[in-house]
């Protein structure tokens, strides 16, 4: 369900923008629990100490799949692969970018790319190998 | 505290109705469910009601007064949604209600229209049950979700589709003789691998249907049943819930479900029984998948074995321990809002010697209920007992 045009989500948007930048971000509590925006209390811990710490630059896919029946928002992307990422202290979904879904493979070795759904034109988290 | 009892249960077929509304799907289960339990309306005191995408699929909310009004009782009524978990969640509030002396007499269930949003429409709607910012965005289905944990499950595990395709024929298998259920079609193992990919490594037939339907419960104490002298022999004994975080990518397990574990852990305590009392089980088989984990987090089969059970016969209707006999939501249909309540409703029958598949069970005294919300970070198990009356 998409917000009227032009409103954006606060934090979430600003850590796409972010990322797009090269400037990628999670949030670290003080005992060292990873998570990501937006949140103010530590999932793990409660911890109210949350500050922004540079993301790993590169991760490993623990696990993916190739969808072929989409959602409408990315009914012209089918059939893509998505996957979970490992970036050590947060984990990441995101949709894999610039290989045949089919050549898609846990261990690969990963970056963060944000792209466009060729549905909606909407920005994704992306995950390109490297 | 008081034992709780299943008076009645009542269900609609379960299938593709896109022209029948929501309470009109509540009023047939409810009416079977007083009929069942010829327990009169006036003695209801509250509807507790499962229910996830109406405001989706029908425009609807606040949904708990429209169902008291369909069934035709005065009572307060609320709502539930936990996902797929709804009406599970319903169930366990109101075996709570009843025991801790609150209330005598609960209408419980749950409904769910779906099909007239059509696959897409349905796909999305189901989608939402996901973490949307980081899971949605990213183009994560609800297939799409329970393949990733397929695919977890098969790294870390071993196995392969065909392991999971069994449990598919199994459940067909066991809808044969289920009037209310949307399949009542026996398929073999290469009409799994070769069905259509939906999200690989799962195809059309790992997935349960797109369904529309309603189930009903009357629930009562053991003292009304006995001062009505209600048919009443089965008693819900042991409640339990779970929960994890809501995005899969923020759990640490991808290939198992701590929140159901949680929950059978609970609930098992709860009933003074084990893993090894457990005679049969409906389980939350939305995917293949989620039966292997939904059997490994109930302790039924050990963690990383459950995927080969159906395909060595161990949860077939002859096995050890049948698993889902009424087709469970592969076969039978999942109607998201229904189908908590519903699975205690096959369990109620096949103990009571009542279901068509009960002679599978006959000597069994203990089942038991598994209902999973999202990718699991809701689920609530039940056990449900035969009592002495
Ligand atoms: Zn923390």
């Amino acid at each position: 369900m998409s917000d009227a045009d032009g409103v954006q989500d606060a934090g979430y948007d600003e850590w796409l923008e972010a990322a797009e930048e090269g400037d990628t971000y999670y949030l670290e509590c003080a005992n060292g629990h990873g998570s990501l925006t937006p949140r103010r209390v530590c999932p793990d811990c409660g911890s109210l100490e949350l500050e922004r710490v540079d993301m790993p630059e590169t991760g490993e896919i623990q696990t993916f799949n190739v969808t072929h029946v989409p959602t409408p928002s990315f009914e012209e992307d089918a059939p893509y692969a998505t996957a979970i990422a490992d970036f050590g202290p947060v984990r990441v979904t995101g949709q894999v970018v610039g290989v045949d879904p089919a050549a898609v493979e846990t261990g690969l070795a990963v970056e963060l790319e944000i792209t466009v759904s060729e549905t909606t034109g909407k920005r994704i988290l992306g995950f390109r190998p490297v | 505290m008081s034992d709780v009892r299943v008076a009645g249960t009542g269900l609609t077929p379960f299938g593709n109705s896109p022209e029948r509304t929501g309470r009109d799907l509540f009023a047939e289960a409810s009416i079977a469910a007083f009929e069942d339990s010829t327990v009169p309306r006036d003695d209801v005191e509250a509807v507790l009601y499962g229910n996830f995408m109406g405001e989706l699929s029908e425009h609807q909310g606040h949904q708990g007064p429209l169902m008291a009004e369909a069934a035709g009782v005065q009572a307060p009524a609320t709502r539930y949604e936990s996902a797929c978990a709804s009406s599970g969640t319903a169930v366990r509030e109101a075996v709570k209600r009843i025991r801790n002396g609150e209330n005598d007499v609960l209408l419980v269930g749950g409904a769910e229209r779906m099909t007239n949003l059509g696959t897409a429409g349905a796909t999305e709607a189901l989608a939402i049950a996901a973490d949307d910012l980081w899971e949605v965005r990213a183009g994560v289905t609800f297939p799409g979700a329970y393949a990733l944990m397929a695919q977890a499950y098969f790294d870390e595990f071993g196995g392969e589709r065909e392991d999971l395709a069994h449990i598919a024929v199994k459940n067909h298998e066991n809808a044969l003789t289920n009037d209310k259920a949307q399949y009542q079609r026996a398929i073999d193992v290469s009409d799994v691998l070769e069905a259509p990919p939906v999200s690989e490594p799962l195809g059309l037939y790992d997935a349960c249907p797109i369904s529309d339907g309603a189930s009903a419960l009357v629930l009562t104490s053991e003292d009304y049943a006995d001062d009505h002298d209600l048919d009443a022999p089965v008693a819900i004994t042991g409640t339990g819930q779970g929960g994890d975080r809501m995005a899969l990518h923020d759990r640490d397990h991808l290939a198992r479900s701590p929140a159901a574990r949680e929950a059978g852990v609970e609930a098992y305590d709860d009933a003074s029984v084990d893993a090894s009392d457990v005679d049969f089980a409906e389980v939350h088989d939305c995917f293949t998948i989620a039966e292997v984990l939904a059997l490994e987090a109930l302790d039924i089969e050990p963690i990383g074995e459950g995927i080969s059970a159906a395909r060595t016969g161990r949860t077939t209707a002859n096995g050890d321990t049948p698993i889902n006999l009424s087709g469970g939501l592969k076969a039978k249909g999942h109607p998201v809002g229904a189908t908590g309540a519903s699975q205690i409703a096959e369990v109620t029958k096949l103990l009571a010697g009542t279901h068509p598949n009960s002679e599978y069970v006959s000597d069994a005294t203990t089942g038991v209920a598994h209902n999973a919300g999202g990718t699991v970070a809701s689920a609530t198990v039940h056990v449900l007992e035969v009592t002495d009356q």
